[in-house]
């Protein structure tokens, strides 16, 4: 278990690294500097004037030597000019000897992760406090999807064929076909709008940023957590079925055990083992839902910083928020792995 | 002239609709008759689930192809009619010229266009680029993830880190970065397209050659026919004006504007290539797996001692066997494919704003979604609908291949 760990993480390792050099890539073909140069200049510069500008910023070093620069294996850039040293680990320019004094490396790895261009500030202090106002409305999504859709695959899984069956997964085929841009516009049209006139919810979430409550949280948190409700539903009802029709189930009810018994105490341990991966897998497709989502509301969390970074070629800020990301959605991957070994029995114990 | 009632609106848009009507009726009547002779097709036709999804599927398709034929519109989608602004459902114009139809539908947008056309036109959008954006991303996953399966081992390891890589990136993040005017303007997406829009020709060619190599003189020229018109095809798909790149820095001659059959623009272009580049891995991965689980039949080492070669053990005897989960999955991602297309026109990014594709439309009516519902709840529930249909239509394939 300890070797299948240390080589998952090696593995992830390597891929944020391929991850985020693609990133940078991206973001540093010459189009987009030439955009930053002007969106952080004016939008009349000549072209001498913008390479000018990317020089003054380093910018024009050749890309392995800046990416290594922001990793903090190679040394930062300095630059000396009539006003002084400037250089990439410190801010404006310097007398030679105070610049001499300042760190020489200064990357992801020794902890800085650069300044962010659009927000004027740390893209750590950033990346911090927008990933915790995620994490909060994660965690509402995460409170009210996976009981729900437990329960509904439950449902629907205990008598195959039934009524109840048949209603429930409608809901769930509909909810896995309706995208967060299309539920969430719906429930702001019906719940909010002076056009119908129900206003019983708020129609943006701004407000909760600082105090979340009911009104003005809940239909961010719903329209995130149906979307990827539905799979999960579909999937505990799948394999609820596979386990309903299982030998043991037929050998209680033949002792005579009453119905709800056998589901609580004898069908549903089993049957949850396969969601529990499911649910692991299904935060990275969150991740989407919660970038259309904080858009939709005006939420003004990771995915709302995304959106912004990405808009305005803001290049550390959108490294630093693509390294996350995927230290996410590797770290779900891994934690569904164990857990799954964990869970079943039948692997733990061989 | 009175603003149209509810009931009058209800009865127009469906009159509007009589192409797709008919064709539906064609399509299910014809279909219902020959069921028996129709294979897995036929037997849609037993489920009911099926047949709605069928349904539903169907008519945003002839909804489609009829509206690119100007047949159900009522107006022009990007035309701006004076007084019509934000105008409820229904509401007359106010002084049409001859011929030209005398209300809104389904009310005015933002920018006084319609939004029933406007609907509609969408429609032919999502027809036009999903399933072929769906298919392009099957022969890229069926071509790398089969040998993936099969021989397993370092190739497998490799296309699979490959695979989990772009899986790992956030969907949203990858859009922003591929699908900005300056990345258009480097060629980026030119050179994805040149790598990805290849697959179906190695596809295809590995395909009758390992069925027919022991008929040299069936083979080549079938091959050469065949492959002759799929490379034509496929530099006229990926040259514009006769440049595979033309940006200042490189510019890369391709086919000459002459034997140019068919342009596409660089939006359209870089929206496709980034729906199959973000596709492909999964489909790999199902691919691959299912490699890996029919590689161990009998039938397989049938075929191996039979002396078959490796390519023509994939493409003829396991590809078909992995048929059905491709199959249902197919559809699915088709609805899939609409979703994201839609998160691109939610995002504004790749088409120009004035497209009239259900996304964009979404995206602009929002901001004013306290006061106009109906700018917005046509696309919204189209989009809905179309991606419920091929929900649905896997289900009852899914549910029908299962019976045998």
């Amino acid at each position: 278990m300890g070797l299948f760990i240390l080589r998952r993480t090696g593995v992830m390792i390597v891929t944020a690294l391929c991850l985020t050099f693609i990133v940078f890539f991206l973001t540093n073909l010459y189009p987009n500097l030439e955009k930053l140069a002007k969106t952080q200049g004016n939008f009349r510069m000549s072209d001498e004037a913008v390479t000018s500008w990317l020089d003054a910023n380093g910018l024009l070093q050749p890309l392995p030597v800046k990416y290594g620069q922001w990793l903090g294996v190679l040394p930062g850039w300095t630059r000396s000019g009539e006003d002084g040293v400037t250089g990439r680990c410190f801010i404006g320019a310097k007398p030679a000897s105070e610049a001499a004094a300042e760190p020489r490396y200064c990357g992801i790895l020794q902890g800085d992760w650069g300044y962010s261009r659009v927000f004027k500030d740390d893209v750590s202090t950033i990346i911090g406090t927008r990933l915790g106002l995620t994490g909060k409305l994660m965690f509402w999504v995460l409170v009210l999807m996976v009981p729900s859709a437990l329960l509904i695959g439950v449902l629907a899984g205990m008598r195959e064929g039934s009524v109840t069956d048949r209603s429930l997964s409608t809901f769930s085929i509909i909810t896995t076909a309706t995208p967060e841009y299309v539920s969430g516009v719906i429930f702001i049209a019906i719940f909010t709008s002076s056009a119908v006139g129900l206003k019983w919810f708020k129609g943006t979430a701004a407000s909760a940023m600082k105090d979340a409550n009911f009104e003005n949280f809940f239909l961010p948190v719903l329209t995130i957590s149906l979307y990827g409700m539905g799979y999960i539903a579909r999937m505990t009802r799948a394999s609820m079925t596979e386990v309903m029709t299982a030998q043991y189930i037929r050998t209680a009810r033949l002792k005579g055990v009453s119905f709800p018994n056998i589901v609580m105490k004898h069908a549903l341990r089993n049957a949850l083992i396969a969601p529990f991966t499911v649910i692991m897998l299904q935060v990275p497709w969150l991740l989407n839902g919660v970038v259309i989502v904080e858009t939709l509301f005006n939420y003004k969390g990771f995915g709302w910083a995304l959106v912004q970074a990405a808009g305005n070629n803001d290049i550390e800020l959108l490294l630093g928020i693509s390294v996350v990301s995927v230290v996410v959605v590797l770290l779900t991957q891994l934690i569904s792995d164990v857990g799954y070994v964990y869970l079943n029995p039948r692997i733990r114990i061989s | 002239m009175e603003p149209l009632t509810t009931s009058e609106i209800i009865l127009r848009v469906l009159y509007q609709f009589t192409p797709v009507w008919i064709a539906l009726v064609i399509v299910f009547a014809a279909s219902i008759a020959f069921k028996r002779r129709l294979g897995l097709y036929g037997k849609l036709f037993d489920s009911p689930v099926g047949m709605i999804g069928f349904a539903l599927v169907m008519f945003w398709v002839f909804t489609g192809i009829f509206g690119a034929m100007d047949l159900i519109v009522t107006h022009d989608p990007l035309a701006q009619v004076s007084g019509m602004k934000n105008k409820p459902p229904g509401t007359p114009l106010r002084s049409p010229g001859d011929g030209e139809y005398a209300w809104y539908l389904l009310g005015g947008d933002n920018l006084a266009r319609d939004v029933f056309s406007r609907m509609v036109k969408g429609a032919w959008i999502v027809v036009q680029i999903a399933p072929l954006a769906t298919m392009f991303a099957f022969m890229v996953g069926i071509t790398l993830g089969l040998p993936a399966g099969f021989y397993g081992g370092r190739l497998d390891t490799a296309l699979s880190f490959l695979a989990n890589l772009i899986l790992a990136f956030p969907v949203i993040l990858l859009f922003y970065l591929l699908v900005t005017p300056e990345i258009i303007a480097t060629g980026v997406p030119n050179y994805m397209a040149t790598v990805l829009f290849v697959f179906p020709i190695v596809f295809a060619a590995v395909l009758l050659n390992s069925r027919f190599y022991t008929q040299p003189r069936f083979r080549t020229p079938l091959l050469i026919g065949v492959l002759g018109v799929m490379t034509w095809l496929y530099l006229s798909l990926i040259s514009t004006g006769g440049y595979l790149v033309n940006t200042p820095a490189v510019s890369i001659p391709a086919l000459p504007e002459i034997l140019d059959l068919f342009d596409v623009s660089g939006g359209i272009l870089v929206v496709f290539v980034s729906v199959v580049f973000v596709n492909s891995p999964t489909v790999f991965r199902i691919v691959r797996g299912l490699a890996m689980d029919i590689k161990t039949r009998d039938y397989v080492a049938a075929a191996q001692t039979r002396g078959e070669g490796p390519w023509y053990i994939m493409l003829w005897e396991i590809l078909p066997n992995a048929r059905g989960p491709l199959i249902v999955d197919f559809c699915l991602r088709i609805g899939y494919t609409t979703i994201l297309l839609g998160t691109l026109g939610f995002f504004g990014l790749g088409l120009e704003s004035e497209s009239p594709d259900w996304g964009s439309t979404i995206n602009e009516g929002r901001r004013l979604l306290s006061r106009y519902l109906h700018p917005v709840l046509p696309p919204a529930l189209a989009l809905l609908s179309m991606v419920l249909g091929l929900n649905l239509l896997a289900d009852g394939l899914r549910e029908e291949s299962l019976k045998d």
